[in-house]
């Protein structure tokens, strides 16, 4: 009986020879291998479409404005004692921040209405408010710009019929700032939207029962609740923000051109008037590298912010 | 197995064979055997100009073998100008690029001299302006060849109706259709018969309009307004000469007559002038008959009253602002010859007046010689309403930034630095010497090498 049973018993089944496996194979079975293989693509058009023209454009602004031979920094020290050059990097600021504090505003205040809205009709308000942000931004502007058309302005058209004035919105410098970053604040608050809706989602509700218990109102869950929750994202949105509106090209350039007199230029209008329409490239891309360092440090700063934050948390 | 094997001797002979055949049959040309050409070619305003020059580099092709291929780019966005600029730093792309006017000199060191195809067409035709030679001709050799697609210039266009109707004067008298001019009439039509008649024409509700802005339009107005009282910003010795009286007094006149155009003058882009003159509203522009082309389209009633003719003469003469394309042939291309021979096509008496054609008496050729085509004597309503668009009496060619080095005036056309100014003092209500102070700070650094 015992033979029987020891005869019938399972037998495993030989273990499979091991084949011996090259390093290549190995490397190409890694996890870390893969995901880089999948974000190749991507890696070589941003190489090839940002790093790569970012280095040459150092290496252009290094040389001489026959692009002949190397002078150093001498074309930023040049821009230096220039006033419109001063005048560019004002303007550049004002029209950054000014667009980045009223996105940030207006995202905040329609990301808690879209938010308060009952949840069978967020998604299609949602939608709805995104559309500045989808449609091409030049053609949008090219919309804009026929609003603010200093002949045919469908904007002075409504004002003569109800008897207001005749602004003139692209002529004046104070009215063509304003039109620029209207049309900056309009494009971008999409996003802003989109963002802290996200991080109002976030927030626990347990927080705000808590505060109603102990008798706190709107305003004060808002300050000591929703802010300080969304903190982070706020800050890594007006950081992101800056850099874009900083960097911004089209929208002066479809709607002014960078006048009246100069006086709406920001760097990669002015950039692009020297490098490329007067044929001084090296200057144009000192110009542009211009941002560079502003952008950085106010990155730092933010980053800093935000890095603490998370660690006190 | 049979197997075959090719021996010394059988392939020695059938070489042989082979290369008697090819040297004794008659050459069969199969087409195209000439090469390949790429032009790159601004995108005409006038519909079906474009068709044109297809035809013409068609014919040229099929002639020659040639196989000819045209890349039609904008100039809105300035495209054009990035195409080239791109093309330029790459060493790759068309084989003739069109160049509007400062970028001869941009990318002078990649163009190909083409004084060959210079010296056959003055040869046949005559002299060529010397604004054309001014931007295409660097150190002794030239880079481009005046095109006759694009070349512009930008006279008065005025309305007749609304010049009798309200300031008594007849600007088909002053510049008749035929050559009829009363040279006493000719000399009346200067800056200061143009503000009185300005200030007439805005307080009957039909200002002029003058662009104000940094385009082309206003930079080249300003321009001709400015050497017309003999102000230069700076000379051929790159001296700068800004601070003078003759400087001081254009901006004075400049002063007076933006008080009579509309307000909105400083925002217009180069359509701003043409939009003005097609609504009925405006009395007078400076532009190329691309605005009366337009209205014939769209506004029948305006087109059948207007009238191209001289720019107002100054203290120191008469300058119609000039804007000429030239065609370039890129040094890295490969097949420069064929390149240059179709140029030398294109820009040809009988191939020039069929573009001129086409575009409605547009485009202006760089050759005095050509200015006798019938197109701009046949082109109406009204008729004759062109006729005095090519320069028929004293006007002189003008560029702004003339005389300064090509390399420096192009600086101080594209920063829009006379518009800039005007500007200042206008809207801005800056003093004039606070102004001129600033703009000989811009000055000194368009002087950097």
């Amino acid at each position: 009986m015992d033979d029987m049973i020891s005869r019938t018993a399972f037998v495993p089944p030989a273990a499979p020879a091991v084949v011996p496996r090259g390093n290549l194979y190995r490397l190409s079975r890694r996890r870390s291998t893969v995901a880089f293989l999948f974000t190749l693509p991507l890696i070589i058009v941003i190489v090839g479409l940002v790093i790569y023209p970012g280095l040459y454009a150092i290496y252009l602004s290094l040389l001489n404005k026959r692009m002949t031979h190397f002078i150093g920094l001498g074309n930023y020290a040049f821009l230096f004692g220039r006033e419109t050059f001063w005048m560019v990097v004002e303007q550049s600021a004002i029209f950054a921040i000014t667009a980045v504090v009223f996105k940030a505003l207006i995202g905040v205040i329609t990301s808690h209405l879209v938010n308060n809205l009952p949840a069978k009709g967020q998604r299609k308000w949602r939608g709805m408010l995104l559309v500045p942000w989808v449609i091409p931004l030049s053609l949008s502007t090219l919309c804009w710009w026929w609003l603010f058309d200093p002949t045919y302005s469908a904007f002075n058209w409504l004002l003569g019929a109800l008897g207001g004035p005749h602004i003139p919105w692209l002529s004046d410098p104070f009215w063509a700032r304003f039109c620029t970053i209207l049309v900056n604040v309009w494009y971008g608050s999409p996003f802003f939207l989109i963002m802290y809706l996200a991080a109002l989602k976030s927030v626990p509700e347990q927080l705000y029962e808590a505060a109603a218990i102990d008798g706190a109102n709107g305003w004060q869950k808002f300050v000591h609740i929703t802010l300080p929750m969304m903190r982070n994202i706020i800050a890594i949105t007006v950081l992101f923000s800056l850099i874009v509106t900083f960097a911004n090209y089209d929208i002066v350039r479809v709607l002014t051109s960078g006048g009246p007199y100069n006086t709406t230029h920001i760097f990669a209008t002015w950039a692009f008037n020297i490098g490329i329409a007067s044929g001084d490239i090296p200057l144009g891309a000192a110009v542009s590298f211009f941002m560079f360092p502003i952008m950085a440090i106010s990155a730092v700063f933010i980053l800093r912010g935000v890095r603490k934050r998370g660690k006190e948390i | 197995m049979k197997t075959t094997t090719l021996s010394r001797r059988k392939f020695l002979r059938r070489t042989a064979l082979a290369t008697t055949a090819a040297v004794a049959l008659p050459y069969m040309r199969t087409s195209y055997s000439a090469g390949r050409l790429a032009l790159g070619v601004w995108d005409h305003w006038v519909p079906g100009a474009n068709d044109t020059l297809t035809k013409i580099c068609n014919e040229w092709g099929e002639k020659n073998h040639v196989d000819v291929h045209i890349d039609f780019i904008t100039s809105v966005g300035d495209k054009d100008i990035l195409t080239a600029s791109a093309e330029a730093q790459a060493h790759t792309g068309h084989d003739i690029m069109q160049h509007r006017s400062w970028q001869i000199q941009v990318h002078r060191n990649v163009l190909e001299p083409v004084d060959d195809v210079i010296d056959k067409l003055v040869k046949e035709h005559g002299p060529i302006s010397t604004i054309s030679a001014y931007l295409a001709n660097y150190e002794g050799k030239w880079r481009g060849v005046p095109a006759v697609i694009g070349s512009q210039i930008k006279p008065c266009c005025s309305r007749i109706d609304l010049y009798k109707q309200h300031t008594g004067v007849d600007v088909t008298k002053i510049f008749p259709y035929g050559d009829t001019r009363d040279p006493a009439l000719v000399e009346s039509w200067n800056w200061d018969l143009y503000l009185s008649t300005a200030e007439k024409l805005f307080k009957a509700g039909y200002p002029v309009g003058l662009p104000m802005g940094q385009t082309s339009d206003a930079i080249d107005w300003v321009g001709a307004l400015f050497r017309s009282y003999g102000a230069v910003f700076i000379d051929e010795k790159d001296n700068i000469k800004i601070d003078s009286d003759e400087t001081r007094a254009a901006i004075e006149y400049a002063r007076k007559l933006m008080a009579v155009n509309p307000p909105d003058v400083f925002a217009w882009d180069d359509s701003g002038n043409n939009k003005w003159l097609i609504s009925g509203k405006g009395s007078s522009i400076m532009n190329p008959p691309s605005a009366w082309s337009v209205a014939k389209r769209d506004n029948i009633k305006v087109a059948e009253q207007c009238w191209t003719h001289d720019m107002p003469r100054g203290p120191k003469g008469r300058f119609a602002p000039y804007l000429p394309f030239f065609y370039g042939v890129w040094s890295f291309g490969s097949n420069k010859s064929a390149a240059k021979d179709l140029v030398h096509h294109i820009v040809d008496k009988p191939q020039a007046k069929r573009q001129v054609e086409a575009s409605n008496g547009y485009d202006l050729p760089a050759f005095k010689s050509y200015y006798d085509f019938d197109t701009w004597k046949k082109v109406e309503p009204p008729l004759g309403t062109v006729y005095n668009y090519p320069p028929r009496g004293d006007e002189e060619l003008s560029i702004a930034g003339y005389p300064a080095r090509p390399d420096v005036a192009s600086q101080i056309y594209n920063q829009s630095i006379q518009t800039v100014m005007i500007a200042k003092v206008t809207q801005g209500r800056q003093k004039v010497d606070d102004v001129i102070k600033w703009a000989s700070g811009e000055l000194e650094g368009y002087l950097r090498g």
